[in-house]
């Protein structure tokens, strides 16, 4: 299992401000953008996949039948009790076992950390999410229910064409605050040794020993990544605000 | 200091004041009397509640000058805290502060302003507390009080600071109409008193009992400055829009 | 499943195992406790910083939230451990004559507590802005002082407003210990991991460290709704306007 990188690693002697070599960057380029790539994919995929189980989640939560009630509350609960480096270790560790007793194989499938991190962060965000769409669905007003199941509309399918676009047109901005969070939390799988770009970087940096250069332009990188990301949900939220 | 007229206790000379582009007071001049009460009306939108907060200084202005007891309200060495001390106001939501109970809320500012010892502080805020007839409530906290008890708690709190004039917004246009009188009658009280009173108010039965002069602004110009005798006495000489608004408010 | 292992000793020492976790949980909630202090503190001053009309404190505010909360917890990890005192000569003096732990344990507490104040400051520049805009005029209107505006009004109430997501806030400090493992810090996730990679038992070991993150994260939450019982304004429910 992973170890924590750089753990107990001395300072890099006195490094000068002279001694810094930023060209290191630009040598292994291709290498972080592979990193880069995997922590946006990540994202991607547990942004998507987070929404739609988190929206099932959250009908879960609403429902009127107590032990799906409180089961997913206790899911969702759960997940938000406990540090996501625990519940990265928790599924790097049981979707094998799992998976062995799905597939009834004699031993674990090898799931590199890569792949189970899929997983993990689908089954983490959705809690986060839930709460999300529980909040944008109690948003809509109540009377907007009532109007769709007047006309003949069942529970579902009034959930699906009336309540829940408005709700998700609702939280949108928060959702898209929730995802930036979660491309910042998807840099926790590089202490399972996984080649996100935290990763590649620290790769690099121990490679080369070039550690301050190399987490400097991570963290610019970050940075620039996010508050860009996060001024244009700003500017969505504007736009939003205006037309409504 | 240019000189003001003679017991001129607020005197707002040339006014105006622009939120952006858009001008909310335009060349806005008039004054207060030691002793006299004047009452501030117009439809909403006029800018008179925006020139009555000009005088304490809760809002800059651009242009003209305002002094209040021969301070100048504008002047960037003027101390505002000192002169905001002086000057009492009152609001139209009360803005009594929730989490502070009554007494507190009434020796909070005698304490940490005016430097009086808690003793005094508690002393003067139960006579006033008195005065306004809620003597009984005083350890209680705001949100057990009704509308119109939080009002009168209010002008109490502004009145233990001992002001040489107070400034009233719109004090009784959040309450619910039994509670109004109970308000209008601690006013009425104070204007008899010879407390220097600015007030912006819709209640013309109250203008008519006490205010020596009434103010008629819209669109952030003053359209009238005259005896409140002339006011109501003469509507005929009045401008249009000033006759238009009285009509819509005096049909109650 | 084998529960016994808790109790058995550790290879190369002479104290049980849950000892250990014990002792890694000592460490998480001193760390979370030390970092809240800096973390409430410095959230504080920003978050009012944002509300005053001075716009050049304002920006200052702005600058430092976005800083914060645009690079990863682990990251920032990285950077106060490796990247400050490897630029900073003196620093990187004082910094190898200190006692290893002791320095893992500043740099958590001093990362973590920055960190958690940006969004700190988040909730109290919102609480400031949602109480009515009357209630600093009013203050001002008795002649209170800027400073004494803050402290006796708009404060107390701001406080007890966001408790609710203050609470979240705490609750996020005590998940976010867990990163220090990364810089060596013994505190309970880097125990929970020891201890299964020595004893193969996985299950066990990380179903309890499971356990005791959630009672922690439970008792957070009651400490607040306690504060929040405690601090209750009478006549308001949950100091609505």
């Amino acid at each position: 299992m992973g170890g924590a990188p750089l753990r107990g690693a001395r300072l890099p002697g006195s490094a000068a401000l002279s001694d810094l070599d930023f060209s290191v960057i630009g040598r292994s380029l291709p290498y972080l953008l592979q990193g880069l790539a995997y922590t946006i994919q990540l994202t991607v995929v547990a942004a998507l996949g987070g929404t739609v189980f988190g929206t099932l989640l959250a009908l879960g939560r609403l429902s009127t039948l107590t032990p799906l009630r409180m089961a997913t509350s206790g899911y969702v609960n759960l997940m938000r009790s406990i540090p996501l480096l625990l519940v990265i270790f928790w599924f790097y560790f049981l979707v094998p076992m799992i998976l062995q007793s799905i597939t009834g194989a004699e031993r674990p499938p090898q799931i590199g950390a890569a792949r189970s991190a899929y997983i993990t962060f689908v089954m983490f965000e959705a809690a986060y999410f839930c709460e999300i769409m529980r909040a944008g669905i109690q948003s809509v007003s109540s009377g907007q229910l009532s109007a769709a199941l007047a006309l003949g509309l069942t529970y579902g399918r009034a959930m699906r064409h009336i309540i829940l676009p408005q709700a998700f047109r609702n939280m949108l901005p928060v959702l898209l605050t929730q995802t930036i969070i979660l491309f910042q939390d998807v840099s926790l799988v590089s202490l399972l040794n996984v080649t996100d770009f935290v990763g590649a970087a620290v790769n690099i940096a121990q490679r080369d020993s070039r550690i301050i250069e190399m987490y400097s332009f991570v963290a610019v990188v970050y940075f620039a990544l996010c508050y860009a990301l996060s001024q244009a949900v700003k500017g969505l939220q504007r736009r939003i605000a205006v037309v409504r | 200091m240019e000189s003001v007229p003679e017991n001129a206790m607020i005197s707002i000379r040339k006014v105006s004041k622009w939120y952006g582009a858009f001008k909310v007071l335009s060349d806005c001049s008039t004054e207060v009397k030691k002793g006299q009460v004047v009452v501030v009306c117009g439809p909403s939108g006029s800018g008179k509640s925006t020139l009555i907060k000009c005088v304490n200084a809760l809002e800059p202005f651009q242009e003209g000058t305002i002094t209040v007891d021969g301070t100048s309200v504008g002047d960037p060495a003027t101390d505002l805290p000192k002169l905001r001390s002086r000057v009492g106001m009152v609001f139209q939501h009360f803005e009594l502060f929730p989490h502070l109970s009554i007494m507190d809320n009434l020796t909070l500012a005698q304490i940490k302003v005016l430097h009086r010892d808690r003793q005094a502080a508690l002393d003067k805020g139960l006579a006033l507390l008195t005065r306004v007839g809620l003597r009984d409530q005083a350890a209680k906290f705001p949100g057990q009080l009704s509308g119109g008890q939080q009002q009168r708690v209010a002008i109490a709190r502004a009145l233990c600071m001992d002001p040489i004039a107070m400034l009233f917004d719109e004090p009784t246009s959040a309450l619910d109409p039994e509670m109004i009188n109970e308000v209008l009658d601690v006013m009425v009280q104070l204007a008899g008193e010879g407390m220097t009173m600015m007030c912006v108010t819709h209640e013309m039965g109250f203008a008519r009992k006490v205010a020596h002069r009434v103010v008629f602004m819209d669109k952030g110009e003053i359209v009238e400055d005259v005896p409140s005798s002339e006011f109501f006495g003469n509507p005929e000489a009045r401008a249009e829009r000033a006759r238009q608004f009285l009509s819509k408010i005096l049909q109650h | 499943m084998n529960w016994s292992i808790f109790f058995e000793q550790v290879p190369d020492g002479d104290v049980a195992w849950w000892r250990m976790l014990a002792a890694g949980l000592a460490w998480t909630l001193a760390t979370a406790v030390c970092a809240w202090v800096i973390a409430f503190g410095v959230g504080s001053v920003v978050g009012v910083a944002r509300t005053t009309r001075w716009q050049w404190l304002v920006r200052l505010g702005n600058l430092y939230v976005e800083v914060f909360r645009n690079v990863p917890l682990i990251v920032q990890f990285f950077l106060w451990y490796f990247v400050v005192p490897g630029l900073v000569p003196a620093l990187q003096t004082a910094v190898s004559n200190m006692d290893p732990t002791l320095f893992q344990f500043e740099t958590a507490v001093v990362c973590l507590g920055l960190f958690t104040a940006a969004r700190i400051a988040e909730q109290v520049r919102a609480g400031i802005l949602s109480l009515a805009r009357g209630q600093r005029l009013a203050a001002y209107a008795l002649g209170l002082s800027e400073f004494q505006t803050y402290r006796h009004v708009l404060l107390p109430m701001a406080y007890r407003i966001i408790i609710p997501p203050l609470t979240s806030e705490l609750m996020n400090l005590v998940k976010n210990t867990a990163v220090a493992y990364s810089i060596g810090l013994t505190e309970l996730f880097f125990r929970t991991r020891e201890m299964a990679e020595i004893t193969f038992r996985y299950f066990e070991v990380f179903a309890v460290a499971t356990l005791i993150y959630g009672a922690t994260a439970f008792s957070a939450n009651r400490l607040m709704a306690w504060v929040e019982r405690r601090s209750a304004v009478p006549g308001y429910l949950g100091a609505r306007r």
